[in-house]
């Protein structure tokens, strides 16, 4: 009985990874326009780079995905990068950073 | 015969004036930057309209502005490195190069021959002859490591044929001499703080003040004492110990001066903060409503128009210069990026980008002027800036 209770935990636990919800189409435009044009602000609104390093797939593919999500949502120290978390969910900001390994268009 | 000659005289003169079949001035003229389709539209303050628009400058995201001495050319400093010259009257881009990767604004010298523009990559300014875009001087910035150049950032004009500028990576402050001609003498100001991010030079052109991201306080250097070095103000200026997150990084050139009083956006605080000049001391803090990006006094100094960083960024409120209060709170839409006066302050232009509208507003009354279409807006420059030191 435990051992079916931990193999299903585990089960939802590794589907709910993969699984992550995405954004529904509305909010997806609306997250694109944001990076696009507020993270733009500071990394250039074609993600090359401006006082912040840019965010092309190249420039962060040493980075995991883990990283990349805690950096946006809770800023980094130091620096100019504040925290997002306060509107983007956790879900979210998995999407973003799955679009910026994709590159993301700049016809939106 | 005689008829003749009249006829080709005056077919003569009429290829001379502009599309609108007239001659004019520039001095109601204005750019408005549409950031994200590398257009700009021409606009002009007298009955209000946008006369035409240019397309085809790039990757226009912070973009920037200069204007020739006589008002009748625009230099646009794009973030891909491009740099425009736009003949207003022509209507048309006379020039254009891409002079580095990623660069963030520029500044006309005062005899306005020179061309300055701040790059991000690779670091460093490039100076441009004003009347053909050549490349005049090159002044690459201090190396931090795996062969990259420090970022520039804040760069001004200043009197006696100099550009000031700061290197964000490298915590310094440079000043370039083009009194002698095109090969600058360059004075290097170090360790004058951690991070600075952006620059200002006052209206009359004696201090240049750089802004700190790394630490609080600013940096002040007295142009006309610059043997005195660079000297740390307004200690408790930044985010201090209840900061707050900066979702846009305040902009120094809308920095208001009146009379003795600086009024500032603080960092990280929803205040704007007065502070006296000379003794450069907090007197004041203004609560506003939310992180300041650009404070800006209507000419007359009467008022001081403020906008916001994301997300409250719909809003914009104006401050009573004598009192100190707040007299008016407008709500022109999503995302007022930027706002302008024109040179006698009695109408205000504010970029509203999420709604792709640039509003008019009389500051007498606060009611809407005008509205004029324009895609994405952010910067708007108005052709009084090129009578002005830093602007």
């Amino acid at each position: 009985m435990l051992k079916a209770l931990l193999a299903s935990a585990l089960l939802l636990a590794v589907t709910g990874a993969v699984l992550a919800a995405e954004p529904n189409a509305a909010r997806k435009a609306e997250l694109l326009y944001r990076l696009k044009h507020d993270c733009g602000s500071c990394h250039g609104m074609t993600l090359k780079g401006g006082l912040g390093p840019a965010l092309l797939p190249a420039s962060i593919k040493e980075h995991s995905n883990e990283f990349l999500i805690d950096v946006i949502r809770d800023g980094v120290v130091g620096t100019p990068m504040p925290p997002w978390g306060f509107e983007l969910s956790q879900d979210e900001t998995a999407w973003l950073v799955k679009k910026l390994r994709q590159g993301v268009s700049h016809e939106n | 015969m005689k008829i003749k000659l009249v006829l080709v005289c005056a077919l003569l003169l009429s290829a001379c004036v502009t599309q609108q079949g007239s001659l004019r001035g520039t001095g109601d003229l204005g750019v408005i930057i549409e950031r994200a389709a590398g257009s700009i539209k021409v606009i002009e303050t007298t009955d209000r309209t946008s006369l035409y628009g240019l397309k085809g400058l790039g990757d226009l995201s912070h973009a920037s502005t200069v204007f020739s001495r006589d008002g009748r050319y625009a230099y646009i400093f794009g973030r891909d490195g491009g740099l425009s010259k736009i003949d207003l009257l022509e209507r048309k881009i006379v020039k254009r190069v891409m002079q580095s990767g990623n660069s963030i604004g520029g500044a006309i010298s005062q005899d306005g021959k020179l061309i300055a523009v701040s790059n991000y990559k690779p670091g460093g300014v490039k100076v441009f002859n004003s009347t053909t875009l050549e490349l005049v001087a090159d002044i690459p910035a201090t190396e931090i490591g795996d062969g990259k150049r420090s970022k520039v950032v804040g760069l001004v004009d200043a009197p006696g044929q100099k550009f000031i500028f700061s290197l964000y990576d490298s915590g310094e402050i440079w000043l370039a001499d083009f009194a002698k001609g095109n090969k600058p003498v360059i004075k290097k100001f170090k360790d004058i703080g951690t991070l600075p991010y952006d620059g200002l030079v006052t209206p009359d052109g004696r201090y240049y003040i750089a802004g700190l991201f790394g630490e609080d306080g600013l940096s002040l250097l007295d142009l006309w004492q610059t043997d005195k070095g660079v000297k740390r103000i307004l200690d408790g200026y930044g985010r201090g110990k209840r900061k707050l997150p900066v979702y846009k990084m305040p902009h120094l050139e809308g920095w208001a001066s009146v009379g003795d009083q600086l009024f500032l956006p603080a960092v990280g605080h929803h205040e704007v903060l007065v502070v006296e000049r000379d003794s450069w001391k907090k007197i004041d803090a203004i609560p506003v409503h939310g992180q300041p990006i650009f404070a800006v006094a209507r000419p007359d100094g009467r008022q001081i128009w403020v906008n916001f960083a994301h997300p409250r960024n719909n809003v914009v409120q104006v401050i009573d210069v004598p009192s100190r209060k707040i007299i008016k709170t407008l709500t022109p839409g999503k995302a007022v990026l930027h706002l302008e006066f024109t040179p006698r302050g009695e109408q205000v232009w504010l970029s509203v980008r999420d709604e792709d509208r640039v509003e008019v507003y009389d500051t007498r009354t606060f009611k809407r002027l005008a509205t004029i279409k324009a895609d994405k807006p952010s910067g708007i420059f108005l052709t009084a800036r090129a009578n002005r030191t830093g602007l």
